[in-house]
């Protein structure tokens, strides 16, 4: 049951990440391929995070932080680096 | 049943990344590039995450930490470069 669990949320967040990529390939014009990756692929870190604590636990490793620092380095670092990168392609455009 | 699902998602974050690579290559302006780059950073701590579960070793968490904050530096350096033409003032 918790196997099930684990494997569809690594499912889930490799179909996230996927789709934010396709998303980059497949979108027209920088600010609209800066909406797919930034949004999808941290979502499914995050679910692959946490399938990974899942996992842990469920195999007796107990809970782990280093997952949840990865989550937290990345949900906060995310918005700034998308925003840094809308400015310089707002800049580049004139 | 977790073995199957880990082979099925490595799978796809291989095409992920192979769509990065190719707006990497593409990429009409230097901000596409910077986003393909930034991108292919997030895919590969997912991939290197996904090895972590499969063998159960806690080593990889590590790799995956140092590469996300790798990929946040390089990306804030390479914006940073574009917006005022010096990394460092």
């Amino acid at each position: 049951m918790v196997e099930f669990g684990i494997s569809l949320l690594v499912l889930l967040g490799a179909a996230f990440a996927l789709l934010g990529s396709v998303g980059l390939a497949r979108l027209p014009d920088i600010f609209t391929r800066l909406h797919g990756p930034t949004k999808a692929t941290t979502l499914g870190v995050g679910a692959l995070v946490t399938a990974s604590m899942l996992h842990s636990l469920s195999s007796g490793g107990g809970l782990s932080l280093r997952e949840l620092g990865i989550t937290l380095f990345l949900f906060i670092t995310a918005p700034v680096s998308a925003h840094m990168i809308a400015k310089a392609a707002a800049k580049s455009d004139k | 049943m977790l073995s199957f699902a880990i082979a099925a998602a490595t799978v796809m974050f291989g095409i992920a990344i192979a769509l990065n690579l190719y707006r990497l290559a593409r990429g009409p302006s230097r901000a596409d590039r910077i986003l393909a780059l930034d991108t292919l950073a997030i895919n590969s701590i997912a991939l290197v995450m996904l090895r972590g579960i499969a063998t159960e070793s806690a080593v990889y968490f590590d790799a995956a930490l140092v590469i996300a904050m790798m990929g946040f530096v390089g990306t804030a350096a390479l914006c940073k470069f574009i917006l005022s033409g010096d990394v460092i003032e």
